[in-house]
């Protein structure tokens, strides 16, 4: 990264698959995070210190609905299981040969976690929890 | 197509913030465990709720969630939780602006600009940290 190196839009054709498509969401969620937390903190600054507070409330209602909740959680599962993943592969390279293992490791520890949180949340939120 | 430049091996920017991304996520994770299970600790006894659970793994504050909870308040007063949090802080916000900032150079990265970026990346890590810090203390 940054090696002073543009390729605009070429990136779009690079046929990556499965690993190509994880490093994209991981990145999607990571700024995903950002955005989400750091204008929750903000809300959570100008609630407390009194000025701004129908904004920030306002900010909370939105981060707190339970739709916006959903890609919340995915992102957050997503970007900790992938994280942890990149982390040992970089730590550990000759484990690199089981990438692909690994790829599908990471969405058979997601997609359950996932699929329970969301069933859990919508089945709350349309009952009026 | 223009030149590359390769970085030399040792010890950059780039190689600081790549180790540190990957320190800093097993941190948070090792954070948000320990918070999960002081909220364990203290809630067990009084039947503590999912979303309560969930607070204290990410962010024990009492003003977290505009719904008050007494059992956040009790364990909040306490200079090691706030330590604890602010390690937090410290290592997200640092973690996702040097991720804004990787990504962002993947698109933009030509001399005068890059500098540019990078001191409106630095401005708003800053004033993130200290904008956090304050929900922390001054609650």
């Amino acid at each position: 990264m940054a090696f002073g190196k543009s390729i605009g839009l070429k990136g779009l054709t690079y046929q990556g698959g499965g690993t190509m498509l994880a490093w994209l969401i991981n990145r999607i969620a990571g700024l995903g995070i950002l955005i989400f937390v750091g204008l929750h903190v903000l809300a959570g600054h100008m609630t407390q210190q009194g000025y701004a507070s129908d904004l920030g409330i306002a900010i909370n209602t939105v981060y707190e609905h339970w739709a916006f909740q959903l890609f919340v959680v995915f992102f957050v599962i997503f970007h900790t299981i992938h994280g942890l993943r990149v982390v040992v592969l970089d730590f550990w390279p000759q484990y690199l040969r089981y990438q692909r293992e690994s790829l599908w490791l990471q969405w058979f520890i997601i997609l359950p976690i996932y699929a329970l949180t969301a069933f859990i949340m919508i089945t709350t939120a349309l009952g009026g929890g | 197509m223009r030149e590359r430049t390769v970085p030399t091996p040792g010890i950059s920017l780039d190689y600081l913030m790549w180790l540190f991304t990957r320190l800093s996520g097993i941190f948070m994770i090792v954070l948000g465990l320990l918070g999960f299970f002081y909220a364990l600790y203290l809630g067990a006894r009084t039947q503590i709720d999912l979303p309560t659970l969930l607070r204290w793994t990410f962010f024990p504050n009492p003003n977290h969630v505009v719904n008050y909870v007494a059992d956040v308040e009790l364990g909040w007063v306490n200079a090691g939780l706030q330590v604890l949090q602010m390690a937090v802080i410290f290592f997200g916000v640092t973690h996702g602006f040097n991720g804004l900032r990787m990504v962002l150079e993947d698109y933009f990265s030509a001399g005068f600009g890059q500098i540019l970026l990078r001191g409106l990346i630095f401005t708003l890590w800053l004033v993130s940290f200290i904008v956090a810090i304050q929900v922390i203390l001054a609650n």
